[in-house]
């Protein structure tokens, strides 16, 4: 059963979103949970969160990075065509509940799943600060989505070509120097920043909800791929998470383990690209 | 008495260098022979020690008269999946112990004929099968296992309809994702499953219970569930060391390389690490699959370490067999208490502790105990677990009522009667890991009282 690419567009450089049709899962999605998806028969199966989905016309939004063999094979891709293989609603929804103060920190990519979660927040009656930020002005995403559904937002890019010259995290920090009392923050990026982020807020005492992107096969539980330390526990990040307290997460393991297949991912990158664009090899 | 004919296979150190299959298979010359030694008893009793009741003298008849035909279409009224059972079958606990002449030397080869009636048809090219008249009721099955298969071809030869819902992107259950190709080619499991889709049946793949839909939300739909959700969620030994990188779960690591072709890395692109040495934890079939799948990936030395000794080992005696023969290297009464890293978390050492067997536990097995003082360290750039698995809890946590026991398994009745009322369960969810066959023997006993519950309704 393949499932139609609806559209495809560029945000900024490197950056794509992509609708595609998958009624069923549209019809189960919450914010939070994410999808795995096949391009074809020779190809992985890789996780992408639902950032947005429209229960009406049946679709599924996702936002992703071109980073490696399978993401850029997808960003090749356009309206039109076919994916062999989408699997979803998987994972836990987000936890969503009225708590007061929310900070939602999105970085790079991770503005796109951040948006769902920062809609629902807000609908829930929470005041929402919302932070986003990027290596680069031209690499900020949705912007305008965010700022419609947040009480204050804050911009940061690592050069400093718009908003706060630095990281996410200075304004975290500065907001709960503040002394304005925050009852949640969450943060979805990379596993730098959301270390970083658990960081600053710990010595708050503020509850930290971070989402774990650890490498998946089945998102079933079935195969521990995705296993992560939670509280010195092993938990299966596909079924048990993708969401976890940030303070009790051992994210050095977490990065250790997104390394395991560098060589390899390299390797299947430069075939790729061999193939695509032609070459002496 | 006749000689039991020998299978040919594949010599022991050109297929540790392939995915190719083992054995070969009889010719039909062979088969024949071998069909004439069963003395077609009156009271056959090697038709008690198979779960789905092949009809066994009735077909070994036809294959000995020459007639192949018929005697495929012997086996089918009761078997949907008889190349994979003649190959996968642990027929020397099941038919072929209780046949009258495994008592005077060797029982027929019932699991071999039955593979090479069902090659030959599939090479010939595989009968539609009549379709039966509709009853107008409708049944889900979830899960394409044995189990589910077998529920879904008996339900629709009784005229149901049947959808079954299965979460990954291939039907099959274990057939596809965990026995590797060498013991059971992809392509054989694709044409038995092609064969229940032409009675009638609706696959739908990439269909997770309990996340795109529950069983409640099925049972308003369809007039009842079959579930085959098997025992698929890997076990670890919770020592220290088992999220460095290079150690798997035996799940994981026959994922990779049976259902998303990592053999074939960097053309298919899901890679997997290829160890150099490699430890493997347990002694099942499980373990032996991923020893030989790792071997066949280039490794230099395979070790299977297993806390008990040769006697105890799970594993089909053949499979051993193959695997010493390919190079295999066994470390009995030995378990691992720590997996040791480089200090950059990739894995370089199993450190094992020599057991000893003590007296017989619950299970009549005898209980191994560690001998203090006899640490020592196994080289390992992967380690793969194969100690275990236990039934995913996704499909309970989602459906109200639906008991499950303290191990996980769902909870059910000899018929397959859950707790729920409208839902049936069988094979490995509720025994735990078992076989091919006793999965598919719940599912045909499970198709028969749905049938029934069905008619009472
Ligand atoms: C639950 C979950 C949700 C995700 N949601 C999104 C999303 O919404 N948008 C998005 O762009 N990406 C998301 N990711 C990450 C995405 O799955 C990976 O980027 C993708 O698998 C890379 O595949 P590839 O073949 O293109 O690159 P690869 O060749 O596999 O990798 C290329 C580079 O990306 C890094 N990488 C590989 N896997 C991951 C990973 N899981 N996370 C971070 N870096 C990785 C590698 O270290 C390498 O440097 C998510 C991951 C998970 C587990
Ligand atoms: C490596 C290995 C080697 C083996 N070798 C042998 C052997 O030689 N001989 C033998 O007899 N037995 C062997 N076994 C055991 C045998 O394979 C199993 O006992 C048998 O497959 C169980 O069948 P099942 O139908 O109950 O479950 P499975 O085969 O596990 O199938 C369950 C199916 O349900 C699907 N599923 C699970 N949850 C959901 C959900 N929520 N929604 C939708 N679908 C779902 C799974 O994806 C899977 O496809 C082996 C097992 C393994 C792992
Ligand atoms: S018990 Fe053995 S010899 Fe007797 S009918 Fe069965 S297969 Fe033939
Ligand atoms: S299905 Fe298995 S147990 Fe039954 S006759 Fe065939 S090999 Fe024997
Ligand atoms: S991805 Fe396989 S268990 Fe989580």
């Amino acid at each position: 059963m393949p499932f139609e690419i609806l559209n495809k567009q560029e945000l900024v450089p490197t950056i794509y979103l992509m609708n595609i049709a998958a009624p069923g899962i549209a019809r189960k999605a919450q914010p939070g949970q994410f999808v795995i998806l096949r391009i074809d028969e020779k190809g992985e199966r890789i996780p992408l969160t639902i950032a947005d989905f429209d229960r009406k016309n049946g679709s599924i939004t996702m936002i992703f990075q071109a980073v490696g063999r399978t993401t850029m094979h997808l960003a090749s891709m356009k309206a039109g065509d076919e994916l062999l293989d989408f699997i979803g609603p998987l994972g836990n929804p987000a936890h969503i509940e009225k708590v007061g103060t929310v900070i939602l920190v999105g970085g790079g990519v991770g503005v796109a799943p951040v948006f769902p979660q920062t809609r629902a927040f807000k609908e829930a009656g929470n005041k929402v600060i919302s932070i986003i930020g990027a290596r680069s002005a031209n690499l900020l995403l949705w912007e305008d989505r965010m700022r419609k559904v947040s009480d204050e937002l804050f911009i940061t890019t690592d050069d400093g070509t718009k908003g706060h010259h630095g990281f996410v995290t200075d304004i975290v920090k500065k907001i709960l120097e503040s002394g304005e009392k925050v009852d949640r923050v969450v943060a979805i990026g990379p596993p730098v920043m959301m270390r970083a982020v658990a960081g600053v807020t710990r010595p708050f005492n503020v509850k930290t909800i971070v989402s774990l992107n650890s490498i998946m096969v089945d998102g079933t539980g079935m195969c521990g791929a995705c296993r992560v330390l939670v509280g010195n526990e092993t938990k299966f990040a596909c079924v048990d998470g993708p969401e976890f307290d940030a303070h009790l997460v051992d994210f050095t393991l977490l990065m250790n383990r997104l390394a395991i297949y560098q060589p390899e991912e390299k390797m299947a990158l430069e075939k790729y690209k061999c193939e695509r664009e032609g070459c002496k090899c | 008495m006749l000689e039991r004919q020998k299978m040919p296979v594949q010599d022991a150190k050109i297929r540790a260098t392939n995915f190719n299959e083992v054995a070969l298979g009889f010719s039909e010359k062979q088969a024949i022979e071998e069909a004439k030694r069963c003395i077609q008893c009156k009271k056959p009793s090697c038709m008690k020690g198979c779960p789905v009741e092949v009809k066994i003298p009735a077909f070994l008849k036809y294959v000995a008269e020459g007639d192949l035909d018929s005697a495929i279409k012997e086996i089918k009224t009761d078997n949907a999946l008889p190349a994979v059972c003649g190959r996968v079958c642990p027929q020397e606990t099941q038919c072929e112990q209780v046949c009258v002449l495994s008592k005077k030397g060797a029982s027929v080869s019932i699991g071999r004929l039955e593979r090479f009636v069902s090659d030959r048809e599939r090479k010939k090219g595989v009968d539609t099968p009549e379709k039966p008249k509709p009853t107008g009721k409708k049944i889900a099955v979830v899960g394409s296992g044995p189990a589910g298969l077998t529920a879904a071809a008996d339900l629709a030869k009784m005229g149901h309809s049947v959808t079954i819902f299965e979460a990954l992107h291939e039907a099959g259950g274990v057939l596809i994702y965990g026995i590797p190709e060498f013991r059971l080619p992809k392509e054989i499991v694709r044409a038995e499953v092609e064969y229940v889709k032409k009675l009638g049946i609706t696959v739908l793949l990439d269909h997770v219970i309990g996340k795109i839909e529950n069983v409640d939300e099925l049972l308003s739909e369809f007039d009842a569930v079959f579930l085959g959700t098997g025992a698929g969620l890997p076990v670890f030994m919770n020592i220290d060391g088992e999220n460095l990188n290079g150690v798997y779960s035996a799940n994981e690591f026959l994922t990779r390389v049976n259902l998303m072709k990592s053999y074939k890395f960097p053309e298919y692109a899901t890679p997997i690490k290829k160890g150099k040495s490699v430890v493997v934890v347990g002694g099942g079939n499980v373990a032996m699959d991923s020893a030989r799948c790792a071997l066949r990936l280039g490794a230099g030395h395979v070790t299977i370490v297993y806390r008990r000794g040769e006697e105890e080992m799970p594993a089909r005696a053949e499979e051993i067999e193959h695997a010493k023969e390919e190079g295999i290297i066994f470390r009995l009464l030995t378990n691992p208490v720590r997996i040791i890293g480089d200090g950059k978390n990739w894995v370089t050492h199993v450190e094992c502790i020599n057991m000893h067997l003590c007296e017989p536990d619950t299970s009549g097995r005898c209980k191994p105990a560690p001998t203090s003082g006899t640490e020592h360290k196994i080289e390992a750039d992967v380690v793969i677990i194969a100690i275990g698995t236990s039934p995913n809890p996704l499909v309970p946590r989602t459906t109200k009522g639906l008991e499950i026991t303290k191990h996980g398994t769902i909870v059910a009745k000899e018929n397959g009667e859950t707790t729920k009322i409208g839902v049936y369960a069988g094979g490995d969810a509720i025994t735990g890991s078992a076989t091919v066959i006793s999965a598919m023997g719940a599912g045909k006993k499970a198709a028969r009282a749905i049938d029934e519950y069905l008619k009472g309704q």
